[in-house]
């Protein structure tokens, strides 16, 4: 009898409720989560929608500042929309360029090698500071070297912003990559840089669309790097030894004037950085689904 | 014996395991041969020894020779890409590359540069009909190899093999993740191809053995037991261990 009764507690008493409550504790911390971050979206595009739209036309897309801009007279911020795209597009080239080779290396060639591990932390660190001591540390060596600032001096620091990222993310992806498949490849005869480039490459694209997508969000967002290294102009660059003007700027000096209008405007430069950063997010998705039809599982 | 791979004196150890133990061995020219043995008793060992597979894994150290047409694959200055173009493998599990079921068998042919252009698209028919596949994928060759069932998988991956031209082919228990009727299948394609290369298996179905082996190793922790013909082998064993294997007892 004694022995029947204790078996009902096991498996009705206390440990039956205790799960399941738990479980509902969890869950509802997830689905709270989960709102938070959508509502977080959500909440934020509404915001830039609401304020940034009326102010919003054609000429704002297509237009550089003209006289009087930034005191709510003509023009645009065609300037930045350029000045944005070609620093993070070339310090995102420049990046894949480092990154690919570099995680390609760590991932195939090395993997546990202690020194390997000292890159990877290396990077975590470069991938934690903030990107204004890049900014500064740009500044430095551009004033040693006698440069002004310049497209070109953003985009090395841009790159160097985004390189850590890139590499670790795709390196993560290396890693990914089943052992098996590089043996399928090596037991044809390949030598590893056909394995790596013809095999482990094409198993590995969309996640490496998704790193330079990471990286590139990265660097067209951040303002603090290229307040000293890009400086800001209303002109359209047409030398890498120019200054140039970027979108997250061009969003803090519209908004740090004291004409209503001129804020405004800088809701609309904002919403024209979401709209990129959402239509190269879009992009890369269904770039990474046309690419992920070959992946072998 | 027209010997196709002579193992001599071979000794793999694992950091500290000795996996397999002084190995010498004859393997026949143009016959199936098939390694048994329990697990664990240095059977895959032997076949990975046979295509430096085993350099790939860490901490593998290796002494002895391993000759395929009389050369030692192991002297320094052989080259690795060469060897494994001559020994194809058939893995346990099939992993096809990820492109497609054409650019997968035309991938070896072109790192190899074996064929070009149209002779390529009739070179991928050729293996894929001699891997039986042709027929059920010839309308989707431009499609992923991942959509393709596991059994199909592996006869491509026979394909794709056969593809660079092997003297040999090795296959590591290459039915055992298959449906019946897939391991079926491939063992069929196995007999048909042993006219043209010299096939070596692992495998630890018995049954399997009796109906593929031409001639069968015998492996028994990390020890090469006994070889022979497999009608000797499984009617007359030499060997108390080989016969307790047979009768199921180890």
């Amino acid at each position: 009898m004694k022995e029947r009764h204790s078996h009902r507690r096991r498996f009705h008493g206390r440990g039956f409720h205790r799960r399941h409550i738990e479980e509902g504790i969890v869950k509802s911390l997830m689905i709270l989560s989960f709102l938070l971050l959508a509502g977080s979206l959500g909440f934020i595009l509404i915001t830039i929608l609401i304020k940034g739209l009326p102010a919003l036309n054609w000429d704002m897309l297509t237009k550089t500042p003209q006289g009087g801009f930034y005191l709510g007279k003509e023009g645009g911020i065609l300037n930045a929309i350029i000045g944005s795209l070609y620093l993070a597009g070339g310090a995102t080239l420049l990046a894949i360029l480092i990154s690919l080779p570099l995680a390609l290396y760590l991932g195939t060639y090395v993997r546990r090698a202690r020194w390997a591990d000292f890159v990877r932390l290396s990077m975590d660190i470069l991938w934690g500071i903030p990107s204004i001591v890049y900014g500064a540390f740009g500044f430095t060596i551009m004033l040693a070297l006698g440069m002004r600032a310049s497209l070109l001096a953003g985009i090395l620091v841009l790159t160097l912003l985004e390189f850590p990222i890139m590499t670790r993310a795709i390196e993560e992806v290396v890693r990914m990559v089943p052992h098996d498949l590089e043996q399928a490849s090596y037991a044809l005869g390949s030598t590893r840089l056909e394995t790596a480039l013809r095999v482990v490459t094409r198993q590995m694209l969309p996640g490496i669309a998704t790193a330079i997508l990471l990286a590139f969000g990265r660097g067209i967002g951040d303002a603090a790097s290229v307040l000293f290294t890009a400086g800001f102009t209303d002109r359209i660059p047409t030398s890498l030894f120019q200054p140039v003007a970027s979108l997250p700027l061009a969003v803090f000096f519209q908004l740090s004037t004291p004409f209503p209008e001129v804020q405004q405007r800088a809701y609309a430069s904002a919403l024209i950085l979401t709209a990129i950063v959402l239509i190269i997010s879009f992009g890369s998705r269904w770039l990474a689904a046309r690419l992920g039809r070959n992946i072998i599982k | 014996m027209n010997p196709h791979i002579q193992v001599r004196d071979l000794n793999v150890h694992y950091a500290d395991n000795h996996a397999l133990k002084s190995i010498n061995l004859d393997i026949p020219k143009g016959q199936i041969t098939v390694i048994i043995g329990p697990s664990g008793c240095g059977k895959t060992t032997l076949l990975k020894s046979f295509n430096r597979f085993l350099e790939l894994t860490d901490q593998t150290r290796l002494s002895g020779q391993v000759l395929i047409d009389g050369e030692d694959i192991y002297a320094p200055g052989m080259d690795v890409t060469e060897i494994r173009k001559k020994t194809g493998l058939l893995a346990q599990r099939p992993f096809p590359l990820p492109m497609s079921i054409y650019d997968n068998v035309a991938y070896g042919m072109r790192i190899h540069g074996i064929q070009k252009g149209r002779a390529l698209d009739l070179a991928v028919q050729h293996y894929l009909e001699l891997a039986g596949l042709w027929e059920e994928v010839k309308d989707r060759l431009h499609q992923p190899a991942a959509r393709l069932s596991i059994g199909q998988q592996q006869r491509l991956c026979l394909a794709r093999g056969l593809a660079v031209e092997p003297e040999i082919m090795l296959g590591d228990e290459p039915t055992s993740a298959l449906d019946p009727f897939s391991a079926q299948h491939i063992e069929r394609k196995l007999l048909d191809l042993k006219q043209q290369y010299t096939i070596v298996l692992v495998s630890h179905i018995l049954r399997q053995a009796k109906r593929l082996a031409d001639y069968i190793v015998f492996m028994y922790l990390g020890e090469l037991i006994e070889h022979g013909s497999a009608h000797e082998v499984f009617e007359h064993p030499r060997q108390e261990r080989t016969r307790a294997y047979l009768e199921g007892l180890i």
